[in-house]
């Protein structure tokens, strides 16, 4: 069958199944609506939070900046996942237990102060929008590749789709949909890494293969990468750092802390039952997350073999640019690969050296996109890698726009401004509010400021650097007060800002950056992406010094503290 | 009465930290540890065909990961037994 209409089928049908959750799914109360009425079933939440999490960069883009990064991407890979054992540990059972609709609610009440509430949506907002932005551009991307339809027309058909389930269903509608989103995607990204696993060392665990010898040599796949990349002038695959080992150091620990603090993945965890639930979901999180995370790195690899061997079958012999397979005239028309004959030879010669490098340009994103391509797989595993793509995409999207909503009309509306509105207006409020979110993010999914990776990186320091600091404190501290929480967050919020901004720009508009984007000016050489644990730092110093000076808090949030910490209080069986 | 329950919930908090405490220990020493700061000098030793501190970058520490989170939640559920704070006692 033809790819095109193939593409069409397969996209098509899983939207039909996400539309037809929608309907099945829709929230009936705001219990519904914020947590999806808090029974869902622990191992079900960890499939939804995967999906919640994974987005269109862990699907699209990770595999292609590790595949270019050799050892440096590690920081993703270390710090995506190793952020679930700070979430699981020090957040997820106490929130739960703590037993509410949204974050900044938790931060509200335990800091006893609706401006402590407030900042916190302010915090909420800024991180999450631009998250969205990146999920939204990754849709556009996914669409217009392989569906044919320009950008502006992909993206107007993901909005709508994630209008119908997300405005209908809210949280009870996201969670479903996200559990199929989150079948169709690792589906779609586990099949072409076995079939390339396969292809490349007969192997079918990808994890196994990528340390395995090639099919009929006894030269492992990890050697020979490091061979073919340093005979071109790339730094060797395997040592290839990311900056110093502290900026690895910083970077890893930033994407950590940011991960836990992310509201949209911690609100996941007021959905299950009981403490003990939102505990064991977390590890089934990880573990559906580790599937995607660990076959990446083989994904990575191969992919990078694959493209270099392609283009210089054997070393000194290029390929001719007449003779170019298909998939690179179909990604030389999207502009995300190059060539420029700089020698008029007609040959293909990539080269670490610029001036001689010929393929000018080779895009991250493309890699697991075509990866299906240059791997020769059939037709139907292209067209499942778009609807993957797209996935990802959609239930990162919802929880993300979600986020935003219940802040919008549970924190500010109902919280702070108009506390006197029924269950039924609030409920409509949220519908109006996520109505709201996704049109604003489908506004700068067209216009969209920077690119899709940095704003998804900015979005990680600010939520480690405002918002998981405030919960952890919260939490773990009885002395901390309101005005050292708010003091902290908006410390640390504007720090990282600052330090994004006089690097990357005010709002990453070019030429508005004050210290210049270089190397050289880099605090103890951490790059703007890593500054979230700096910021993080700043936020827990400032808390710790304000409240030493300020009143402690009072009894009652003392006690509140004291019951979010167990299960069940002894003394709570006789008063509830 | 009040002040023994207080007591154990101060013993059952210490108890929870100091598994936590463990736990990221072991975090620390497979991440920032074998990935990053050892990384060069545990990439002399092979398992198959990666090279050690690059598997445990790419691999290792993410295995581990989802062991200690399992862990934790296994380990919580009979402390919280033992002092009798789990939510199915009634």
């Amino acid at each position: 069958m033809d790819l095109q209409l193939l593409t069409y089928l397969v996209v098509g049908a899983s939207f039909a199944l996400y539309i037809g959750i929608a309907i099945v799914a829709r929230a009936g109360s705001t219990r519904d609506f914020y947590i999806a009425g808090g029974g869902v079933n622990p191992v079900a939440n960890g499939m939804a939070t995967a999906a919640d999490w994974m987005s269109a960069a862990s699907f699209i883009s990770m595999a292609g900046m590790i595949a270019f990064m050799g050892y440096g991407g590690s920081v993703f890979l270390m710090g995506w996942t190793g952020g679930f054992v700070i979430l699981a540990l020090l957040l997820a059972p106490y929130l739960r237990k703590y037993g509410k609709f949204t974050v900044p609610e938790f931060i509200g009440d335990r800091y006893y102060s609706r401006s402590a509430r407030g900042v916190a949506v302010l915090c909420l907002i800024i991180c999450s929008i631009t998250y969205v932005i990146g999920q939204m551009k990754g849709i556009g991307v996914a669409f217009s590749r392989f569906l044919e339809v320009d950008y502006d027309t992909g993206l107007l058909a993901g909005m709508c789709i994630v209008f119908f389930y997300a405005v209908l269903g809210g949280m009870k509608g996201i969670t479903y949909t996200q559990i199929a989103q989150y079948c169709v995607l690792i589906f779609a990204y586990t099949v072409p890494a076995i079939f390339i696993s396969l292809q490349l060392t007969g192997i079918a665990v990808p994890q196994l293969g990528l340390g395995s010898v090639l099919s009929g040599t006894d030269v492992y796949l990890l050697d020979r990468l490091d061979q073919v990349v340093s005979d071109l002038g790339f730094r060797e695959y395997t040592t290839d750092s990311r900056g110093s080992t502290l900026n690895m150091f910083a970077f890893t620990l930033s994407l950590m802390i940011g991960t836990a603090g992310l509201p949209h993945v911690i609100v996941r965890f007021f959905t299950v039952p009981k403490v003990r639930d939102a505990r064991t979901s977390a590890g089934w999180a990880l573990l559906f997350i580790a599937i995607l995370y660990t076959t990446a790195p083989a994904v990575a690899a191969m992919a990078r073999l694959n493209l270099m061997t392609t283009v210089e079958p054997e070393s000194g012999e290029y390929l001719s640019y007449d003779k170019r397979p298909q998939w690179f005239k179909n990604w030389e028309v999207t502009g995300l690969l190059a060539f420029e004959d700089k020698n008029q030879d007609g040959l293909i010669q990539y080269s670490a050296d610029p001036v001689s490098n010929e393929l000018v340009k080779v895009d991250n994103d493309i890699l697991v996109l075509a990866n299906p391509e240059i791997a020769k797989l059939p037709n139907w595993v292209i067209a499942l890698v778009a609807a993957g793509g797209l996935a990802a995409a959609l239930s990162t999207a919802a929880g993300l726009l979600l986020a935003i909503a219940s802040a919008i009309s549970h924190d500010l509306l109902k919280g702070i401004l108009r506390p006197e509105i029924s269950e039924r207006q609030e409920l409509l409020a949220s519908r109006v509010s996520m109505a709201l979110a996704v049109l604003v993010a489908g506004y700068l999914g067209f216009n969209p400021p920077g690119f899709a990776a940095g704003t998804v990186a900015l979005a990680f320091g600010l939520a480690a650097s405002s918002i998981f600091p405030a919960l952890m404190l919260g939490i773990f501290s009885m002395r901390v007060s309101k005005e050292g929480a708010i003091a902290g967050m908006l410390a640390g919020i504007g720090v990282t800002l600052f330090y994004v901004f006089q690097h990357k720009g005010i709002m990453f508009i070019p030429g508005t950056s004050f210290l210049g984007d270089l190397p050289a000016n880099w605090f103890f050489g951490i790059e703007p992406n890593a500054f979230g644990v700096v910021g993080a730092a700043i936020n827990f110093s400032v808390a710790f010094a304000v409240s030493a000076f300020t009143k402690p808090p009072p009894d009652n949030v003392v006690e509140m503290v004291g019951s979010i910490r167990v299960p069940k209080l002894k003394t709570d069986t006789n008063s509830v | 009465m009040r002040d023994s329950n207080d007591d154990q919930m101060a013993k059952y908090w210490s108890k929870n930290l100091s598994l936590m405490l463990r736990l990221f220990l072991i975090w620390f020493v497979v991440s920032f540890g074998c990935g990053i700061v050892l990384v060069d000098w545990l990439n002399q030793f092979r398992l198959g065909g990666y090279p050690m501190g690059f598997w445990f970058a790419q691999q290792g520490s993410i295995f581990i990961f989802i062991g200690l989170v399992f862990y934790y939640a296994h380990k919580m559920s009979s402390i919280d037994h033992e002092f009798g704070v789990d939510e199915e006692a009634d």
